[in-house]
């Protein structure tokens, strides 16, 4: 981006706006905004609190044993589904129900099947991400170029070997953006499990923040999330990246 | 007029050209697309160890046909035999070469190469060396740990070329295989397909919609009839080619030839 004439670095909006951040703080026009810089601090004591480290530890874990569900069940759902109309039919309504529909709503009833505890995180965790994960896989199946598939039957590779050797390579591309997104999804899927529980990881922390007004925590744990939700979509991307080309070369 | 030309037709393509030794014998074909024929009742000999060249407008069947006889469409009615035997599927014995290259464009050039052997099983180090010699014999020697997408459309159907040749099959089926390439890498290919014929005895089935390209290259061209494609006329045209490119570009048998097809097919076009 190029302001007046002059090279603006990329995360320059960003200083921007935490600077208005710690105006408006500074003002204390409301109570639920401090300063930006007092926000930091909190953080920086926050990552050094046992509490937090221990909530951390059970927010990933229910995170990654979620994704890793949702991962291997979605791919093999949408690589059924690309492949087989009949599975497609079957599946698809349901699938594209769930990929808009407001799941939060169903994580009560998650609790009532699994209990207040982390199986419940991880279920919610799994519920959010895997419907994004079977609809690109099931898209990238779908581009895989008819020309390619014919050409593994005229070479006399069977079914399985089609499988493995053409459809999941050509289609991985579409499969890693759908881990992306259904990654996104679980972080969401992940706090909102724990609010809505609020006596696990950071749903209890913050649950207590904001109970108690402790707007510094509160935000300094909002931004910590953020943070990681970003650079799990952002070490995806640069897996995507790495395999970029394929798709450039794909008609 | 028109019923004249279809019994003509019918008389010309029934018996097809008395071949001793057909590879290929394509028997009463019929491909029909729900209401839509693409082929009608099609008998074609392909002769052994010769390059034969189906030939046709757009739309008359011909990339059907070729897929059927590679086993990856199934007909209607009607059957084909590769060495005496009718087929029910691909097989160890032909092998294609697709106008889009399909290339695995994940996979490096030698692997592509040795896509073909992988299926069949050859252990890795004896196919790899095998791959290899394909890849010299197209002329890509180098090449071989690039990627498709780091090679020119021409470069990238040669590796399509020299995978078909890995496999060591009798008949090569090529499916318009340069007309997603230019004209200058073309004319080379056409020449390196000629040299090849000639070193390696094996028989190709060539679909092409370009008449140069069919005379330039062919022993035997089947000409195909607008929808429903069938047997038009059988030609064989007896070049001289010993002779450099451009002679055999200027030679007047060459010429001629090129001239007749295309009065017959213009009978089509319009």
């Amino acid at each position: 981006m190029t302001l007046f004439g002059v090279r603006v670095p990329m995360m320059a909006s960003l200083i921007l706006w935490c600077v208005l951040w710690e105006i408006v703080g500074r003002l204390d026009l409301i109570f639920l905004v401090p300063p930006f810089t007092a926000v930091l601090a909190a953080a920086w004591e926050l990552v050094n609190t046992g509490t937090f480290q221990r909530a951390t530890v059970t927010t990933l874990w229910a995170f990654f044993v979620g994704m890793g569900f949702a991962i291997a069940v979605g791919v093999p759902v949408g690589l059924l589904m690309g492949r087989v109309p009949a599975a497609d039919r079957l599946l698809g309504m349901w699938v594209n129900v769930f990929v808009s529909a407001p799941l939060s709503a169903l994580v009560p009833v998650l609790m009532i099947l699994l209990g207040m505890g982390e199986t419940t995180v991880v279920a919610t965790v799994f519920l959010f991400a895997v419907w994004i994960i079977v609809l690109d896989t099931r898209a990238g199946v779908q581009h895989v170029p008819a020309s390619l598939l014919e050409m593994a039957r005229s070479y006399g590779a069977g079914r399985w070997r089609t499988l493995t050797r053409i459809v999941i390579l050509s289609a991985l591309p579409e499969i890693l953006a759908g881990i992306r997104l259904g990654m996104i999804r679980g972080v969401k899927g992940v706090v909102i499990g724990q609010l809505l529980i609020s006596i696990i990881g950071y749903g209890e922390l913050f649950e207590l923040y904001s109970r108690n007004f402790l707007m510094e925590q509160f935000w300094a744990l909002t931004i910590l999330l953020f943070a990681f939700a970003m650079l799990v979509a952002e070490g995806v991307g640069m897996l995507e990246k790495k395999i970029e080309y394929y798709a450039g070369v794909r008609q | 007029m028109g019923a004249v030309r279809r019994i003509d037709a019918a008389r010309a393509g029934r018996p097809g050209p008395a071949t001793a030794d057909p590879i290929v014998q394509v028997r009463g074909i019929t491909k029909r697309y729900g209401s839509t024929e693409a082929l009608k009742d099609v008998d074609v000999d392909v002769p052994r160890g010769k390059l034969t060249t189906l030939l046709g407008p757009s739309g008359c069947g011909k990339t059907t046909l070729l897929k059927i006889v590679a086993g990856l469409l199934d007909a209607t009615a009607g059957e084909v035999l590769v060495n005496g035997k009718p087929i029910s599927g691909p097989g160890p014995e032909r092998a294609f070469v697709f106008q889009d290259f399909a290339l695995m464009p994940w996979a490096t050039v030698i692997t592509n190469v040795a896509f073909g052997l992988e299926m069949r099983g050859v252990p890795k180090a004896e196919r790899l060396e095998t791959a290899r010699h394909c890849i010299r014999e197209v002329g890509l020697a180098g090449f071989e740990d690039r990627y498709p997408h780091e090679l020119s459309g021409g470069m990238r159907q040669r590796v399509g070329l020299a995978r078909a040749l890995a496999v060591s099959a009798d008949v090569l089926l090529l499916d318009e295989p340069f007309s997603a390439v230019d004209e200058q890498t073309r004319r080379k290919f056409q020449e390196d397909l000629l040299r090849l014929r000639h070193q390696e005895n094996k028989t190709f089935l060539f679909v092409t919609h370009s008449i140069e390209e069919a005379v330039y290259l062919s022993d035997a061209i089947v000409m195909l009839s607008r929808r429903p494609g069938r047997v038009n006329r059988i030609i064989e045209p007896a070049i001289d080619r010993s002779g450099s490119p451009d002679e055999i570009r200027r030679d007047r048998h060459y010429l001629d030839t090129v001239e007749e097809i295309w009065h017959s097919l213009r009978d089509f076009v319009e």
